[in-house]
C-alpha cells in the first residue's frame, strides 16, 4: 500500500519509460453536426511533456475531456497504460465501458482544471486527502502525510486549514494541482491551467508545474496559451487545427521553424 | 379574554402541543422524501427519473386533505387495519410536502456547478461519492431557506387535521368556542399561537442556515451585513446562480 495502490492491486501496467501510455486511435468526436475531433490518432510516450497548441475550438480541451471521460467518443478508442479507457473487453468483444471499469482506468490520470474546481465545502487538507482516502484507500495519517509534502511543493504549507474561498486564484489553482498529484496519476491533464488568473498570480502557477516537470517522471498532456511556458517544459508540441493534428514536433522545430502555414499564423497571433 | 378558565387554556395548550408534534413527525417524513425523491430525480437512470418525477406530480397535484381523508376512510378498506387519525395525518402531510421539498432538493443539487461534479469524476469518486461529498454539501445551505417557508406552509397546515377530529391547536379553538359562546378572543389567540411556533421555526432554520454556510467556508450572512467575505479572490469562478458564489470554486 505505500505505493501507488491502483498499480499494486492488478499489475495492469506494462508502461514502463518509453513506451506508449496514452493511445487515440481513429477518434471521433462530434457535437451534434459539428466535428471536434475528426479520426484523431496520436500517442503519447510514458514520461512525456506533451503540448497542445492550436486555436480554440480545434479541439485540444477536448481530448484531456475524453481521457477524463466527461465526454465520450463517438468512434475509435483510447487506451491509458495499455487498457481501453471508454471501452472493455468482454468475450473477446470491445463493448462500451461500464462506469466502475473506467473509474478504474482514470484513477492513473489527473487532471488540472482551467477554473480550479476545488470543493469549496472541504478545507485545504481535505481537498487533497479526501481522493486518496476514500478512492486508493490510502490509511488517513498517510494521505495526510502526502498532502503535507505535496503543499511544501506547491508553497502553501501555511493555507492548510482555509476554505478554498479564503484563497486567491493562483492559490486555489495551486492547491487544485496538489489534489491531482495526490493520487499518484501517471498522467497529469493541464488544462488552460493559467486561463483563469490575474496576470500577476500566472507565474506562481508556471513555477509550480515547471518544477514539477524536471523533477518527476510524470506524463503531462498540456493545453496552455502560454507559450512560453510550452516551450520551457515540452517534448513534444502538437498543432491542433479543426479536429486534426496539422504539424507535431519538438518545440524548437514548431516555434522557431513551423512547416505549416496554418502553424505560423497561429504562432504570430500568439507569440 | 376573561372568561377563559384555567381548563379552557389547558385545552388550547393541549392543542399546542398536539400542533408541534404533527408538525414534527410530518416535517421529518417530509425531509426524508424529499431528500429520497429529489435525489432520484438526478438519478443517471430514466426509469428512477420517471418514477420520481409521477411520484412528485401526483402528491404534489393532490389536496391534502383529501389524501387525509383518504388514508383515514380508504386505506383501512384496503389493508383490514386503520390509523389513527393523528398518524393518518402525519402520513398525508408528510407525503404531499415532501413531493414540495424534491423540488428543493432537486433546483438545489442542479444549481451545484457541473465543473464540481467533472472535479469528482477526475478524482475517481463514485457517482455515490461524487453526490455525498461533493454535491449534497454544497447544496444542503440553498435547501434551508425555501424547506424553512415549506416549514411554515406545513405548520399551517397541521390545521386540516382538526377536520378529522385530532385534538389540534384549530380544534382545541373550536371547543373553547362552543364552551365560551365567543369567537374574537380565541381565534386571536390561536392565530397569535401559530405566529409564535412559525417564529420559533424560523429562528431555528436561521440558525442552522449560518452554520451550514460556515460548513462551506462562506462567512455567516448576519455579520457580513449581506457582503460576502471575499478575501484575496481576484476572479470568482462564475456563480451557479444569483445567490452568493461557494468561494471562487465552481
Amino acid at each position: 500500500m505505500s505505493t501507488d495502490s491502483s498499480t499494486s492491486k492488478e499489475t495492469r501496467n506494462p508502461a514502463v519509460d518509453g513506451t506508449e501510455l496514452i493511445e487515440f486511435k481513429d477518434v471521433t468526436k462530434r457535437f451534434g453536426n459539428n466535428v471536434v475531433l475528426d479520426n484523431l490518432c496520436f500517442n503519447v510516450d510514458s514520461g512525456k511533456h506533451v503540448t497542445l497548441i492550436g486555436p480554440s475550438g480545434s479541439g485540444k480541451t477536448t481530448i484531456l475531456r475524453l481521457l477524463m471521460t466527461l465526454v465520450k467518443p463517438e468512434e475509435g478508442t483510447i487506451k491509458v497504460a495499455g487498457d481501453y479507457l471508454t471501452h472493455e473487453q468482454r468475450d473477446g468483444k470491445l463493448v462500451p465501458a461500464s462506469e466502475r471499469h473506467s473509474r478504474e482506468v482514470r484513477k492513473n490520470i489527473g487532471m488540472v482544471f482551467q477554473q480550479f474546481n476545488l470543493f469549496p465545502n472541504m478545507r485545504v487538507l481535505r481537498n487533497i486527502t479526501e481522493a486518496p482516502v476514500h478512492v486508493l484507500g490510502l490509511p488517513k495519517d498517510e494521505a495526510e502525510q502526502r498532502a503535507r509534502e505535496l503543499l511544501e511543493l506547491v508553497g502553501l504549507t501555511e493555507h492548510i486549514d482555509k476554505y478554498p474561498s479564503q484563497l486567491s486564484g493562483g492559490q486555489q489553482q495551486r492547491v487544485a494541482i496538489a489534489r491531482a498529484l495526490a493520487m499518484r496519476p501517471q498522467v497529469l491533464l493541464l488544462d488552460e491551467v493559467t486561463s483563469a488568473l490575474d496576470p500577476e498570480l500566472v507565474a506562481g502557477v508556471l513555477d509550480v508545474l515547471r518544477d514539477i516537470a524536471h523533477t518527476t517522471d510524470i506524463t503531462m498532456l498540456c493545453v496552455t496559451h502560454e507559450m512560453n511556458f510550452a516551450r520551457d517544459i515540452s517534448d513534444d508540441v502538437l498543432m491542433f487545427d479543426a479536429g486534426r493534428v496539422i504539424e507535431s514536433g519538438s518545440p524548437e522545430k514548431i516555434f522557431s521553424d513551423p512547416e505549416h502555414e496554418r502553424t505560423r499564423e497561429f504562432l504570430s497571433a500568439v507569440l | 379574554m376573561t372568561d377563559l378558565t384555567w381548563g379552557l387554556w389547558e385545552l388550547l395548550l393541549k392543542g399546542v402541543w398536539v400542533t408541534v408534534q404533527l408538525t414534527f413527525f410530518s416535517a421529518l417524513l417530509g425531509a426524508g422524501v424529499a431528500f429520497v425523491v429529489g435525489v432520484a430525480r438526478t438519478h443517471r437512470l430514466r426509469v428512477v427519473r420517471v418514477l420520481s418525477g409521477a411520484y412528485m406530480e401526483i402528491f404534489r397535484g393532490t389536496s391534502a386533505l383529501v389524501l387525509m381523508f383518504w388514508m383515514f376512510f380508504v386505506l383501512p378498506v384496503a389493508l383490514g387495519w386503520q390509523l389513527l387519525p393523528m398518524w393518518s395525518a402525519v402520513l398525508a402531510l408528510g407525503l404531499s410536502y415532501g413531493a414540495y421539498g424534491s423540488e428543493i432538493v432537486r433546483g438545489s443539487l442542479a444549481a451545484v456547478a457541473p465543473a464540481q461534479q467533472e472535479a469528482g469524476i477526475a478524482l475517481s469518486f463514485s457517482p455515490w461519492q461524487r453526490l455525498t461529498k461533493i454535491v449534497l454539501p454544497q447544496a444542503w445551505p440553498e435547501m434551508i431557506p425555501p424547506a424553512n417557508n415549506l416549514l411554515i406552509e406545513l405548520l399551517k397546515g397541521t390545521a386540516l387535521v382538526s377536520i378529522m377530529g385530532v385534538a389540534d391547536t384549530a380544534f382545541g379553538a373550536m371547543l373553547v368556542r362552543n364552551a365560551t359562546g365567543e369567537s374574537a378572543p380565541v381565534y386571536t389567540i390561536i392565530l397569535v399561537m401559530y405566529f409564535v411556533l412559525a417564529f420559533v421555526l424560523t429562528r431555528g432554520m436561521r440558525v442552522l442556515e449560518r452554520h451550514a454556510k460556515a460548513g462551506i467556508g462562506q462567512a455567516p450572512p448576519e455579520k457580513s451585513l449581506g457582503v460576502r467575505r471575499r478575501v484575496n479572490v481576484p476572479r470568482q469562478a462564475e456563480a451557479p446562480r444569483d445567490v452568493p458564489s461557494a468561494g471562487g470554486a465552481s
